[in-house]
């Protein structure tokens, strides 16, 4: 295969271009193309226009965690198509073998910058980081678990599939669960980050998304309850741009700061640090 | 009005005139068809449950929808006394899908709450066809809040298609609003029963249907996502909502059967809108059980089994390592 033939490197917005998977990629955003390894170092932010790229749950752990220091919850647990859902095991076996995952998160405990911390971070590649009853179940016990342990929780969000469908009514339910746990956090004097990127939506920005005692979202990250198409349909008008982006929510009064991602483990230090743990 | 008219109940309306006309050609003519009334009466009845004991999830959530049932403000008005309603959420207006006030049940106070549809175009408008901005969580948080410090027991009835999806409510945040609700409910140490009634539209319901209780009406239905998004998503049209209907297992039964509610209230022959009078009977002597059960129990006790209740919803596959 001729692996540079079709790129021209004069036209590099040009939409037709066609790239060869692995070296190089190209910015979704502005259409350059990246050589695949400088786009790792800059963490999957576009070094043209700082375009936050999607990363996945164990590489959001990598960025943000202490080298070694993190202990991934022990609990194996593994999604049950209970309701005989159309596509739902088939869904789920795909998602496993593109994300290495039982479902879509990773929760555990380790160190930013040598404070301890529990963590949970949905993926948006496992069904678009959507929350069936593990990720509840997931998310509820490394919070029971931090309230044990006397650790600040961070949760980091890229969930656009909201609550997982494919489970039903008992989807609707985590938003319950994983709100309650929060609360018990919350009761126990421990601190609650949240962190939302890329896409974060219906019932995850309506439980866990929306309740940190401080919450962090990273540029132009689509946050929202109600997702835009289906608000287009409904008011039959199109929407002003940047509507139900970070910096949207942060000047409606929802979001404390908007942070690059280069500059999110920093943040996170510092807060952690007025926490004191 | 034609949308009122459910057509599996066509056998049963039929029937139900031709009682209507004996009964006014017995009072006219003076003839006694009194014997021939009851026999029809006992037929209409016993086809009444018949045919409602077979609905399909669809037909359910036509009888869930249709305008003749009783609506919150009709429970509120008739299963207690001396409501007063209260409005705002002391932070930017008062929601109008979402009431809520003092009222008392059989003389005691309480807290009652609740999703209100319309009942024709203009109140539907008015209503916003029972789909809450950020302002109606904002306001029962109020409510439920003042209720607990006071120590008055909460009824929360839900009925809504769901959170309204509008540019309004994203800027004023009404993820927030449900978030917050489902966080704060859950710690709330006064007893909160949870009557789903007609439709309980996903997040839009659940912010306000956090509780120690949850009951749901025989006919009502109770779901993640409407059956015509779900046909959208999987089917790519919305033509299939009947079919998403019975996979996204919502009538109260598979609610019951999922861990999610705790009772089924029954509803009157042929469902809640062929009789006021005795779906409110049933609502007080189901509230009365539910007040007597958790009134007086501990109040930390309540919240740590409020905890669990919703701690122990799910089903995966734990393997032990
Ligand atoms: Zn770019």
């Amino acid at each position: 295969m001729a692996l540079f033939k079709k790129i021209k490197f004069g036209h590099a917005s040009d939409k037709n271009v066609d790239i060869p998977s692995g070296l190089w990629s190209k910015c979704e955003n502005c259409k350059e193309i990246i050589y695949s390894k400088q786009l790792e170092e800059n963490l999957k932010v576009c070094p043209k226009c700082r375009h936050h790229q999607r990363v996945s749950a164990k590489e959001r752990v990598k960025q943000l965690i202490d080298e070694g220091t993190f202990e991934a919850e022990s609990s194996k647990l593994m999604p049950l198509d209970f309701l005989n859902f159309p596509e739902y095991n088939e869904k789920i076996k795909k998602a496993q073998a593109a994300t290495g995952l039982d479902d879509g998160i990773c929760t555990g405990t380790g160190k930013i910058h040598g404070r301890p911390t529990a963590l949970g971070v949905t993926d948006s590649f496992f069904m678009m980081g959507s929350m069936g009853s593990v990720v509840g179940e997931k998310l509820a016990r490394i919070i029971e678990l931090a309230i044990k342990k006397r650790l600040p929780v961070i949760i980091v969000s890229s969930s656009g599939g909201g609550a997982r469908m494919h489970e039903g009514i008992l989807s609707l339910m985590q938003m319950a669960k994983t709100s309650a746990a929060l609360k018990k956090l919350s009761d126990a004097g421990l601190p609650y980050i949240a962190v939302l990127t890329d896409p974060t939506g219906g019932g995850v920005t309506a439980s866990f998304g929306m309740l940190g005692d401080i919450t962090i979202a990273e540029p132009n990250a689509l946050i929202c309850f109600a997702g835009p198409r289906v608000i287009e349909q409904t008011i039959k008008q199109k929407l002003p741009k940047g509507f139900q982006r970070s910096e949207f929510l942060k000047e409606h009064g929802f979001i404390d700061m908007v942070v690059e991602r280069k500059d999110l483990k920093e943040n996170l230090a510092k807060i952690l640090k007025f926490f004191g743990n | 009005m034609s949308d009122f008219k459910l057509d599996f109940e066509k056998s049963i309306i039929e029937l139900e005139k031709k009682i209507e006309e004996l009964k006014k050609f017995t009072e006219s003519r003076e003839i006694d068809f009194s014997e021939e009334i009851k026999k029809l009466e006992i037929k209409s009845e016993s086809m009444k449950r018949e045919i409602y004991s077979k609905l399909s999830p669809w037909q359910r959530i036509q009888v869930a929808k249709n305008l003749l049932r009783p609506r919150t403000l009709d429970y509120i008005q008739k299963v207690f006394e001396d409501f007063i309603p209260l409005h705002g959420d002391r932070l930017f207006k008062d929601d109008t899908a979402v009431i809520g006030g003092l009222a008392f049940f059989e003389g005691a106070p309480v807290v009652v709450l609740g999703h209100q549809k319309g009942k024709d175009t203009k109140d539907h408008i008015f209503r916003n066809f029972g789909m809450a901005n950020p302002e109606g969580y904002r306001k029962a948080l109020r409510l439920i809040q003042m209720a607990e410090r006071f120590n008055r027991p909460v009824i929360s009835f839900v009925d809504t298609p769901g959170a309204y999806p509008g540019i309004g409510a994203e800027e004023r945040g009404v993820a927030e609003a449900i978030a917050k609700n489902l966080k704060e409910l859950s710690g709330v140490k006064t007893p909160i029963i949870v009557i789903v009634h007609g439709e309980g539209g996903s997040g839009g319901a659940l912010g306000i249907a956090i509780g120690d209780r949850i009951l749901m009406l025989e006919n009502a239905v109770y779901s993640v996502i409407s059956p015509e998004g779900c046909s959208a998503i999987i089917w790519k049209n919305a033509s299939r909502a009947a079919d998403a209907s019975v996979v996204l297992k919502m009538t109260a039964q598979d609610l019951l059967e999922l861990g999610v509610i705790d009772e089924i209230i029954k509803e009157p022959a042929g469902g809640a809108h062929r009789n006021h009078a005795e779906i409110i009977q049933t609502m007080k002597n189901v509230i009365r059980k539910s007040l007597k059960e958790l009134v007086g129990l501990d109040k930390n006790e309540l919240v740590a089994r409020r905890y669990e209740k919703f701690r122990a919803m799910g089903k995966f596959l734990e393997i032990e390592g």
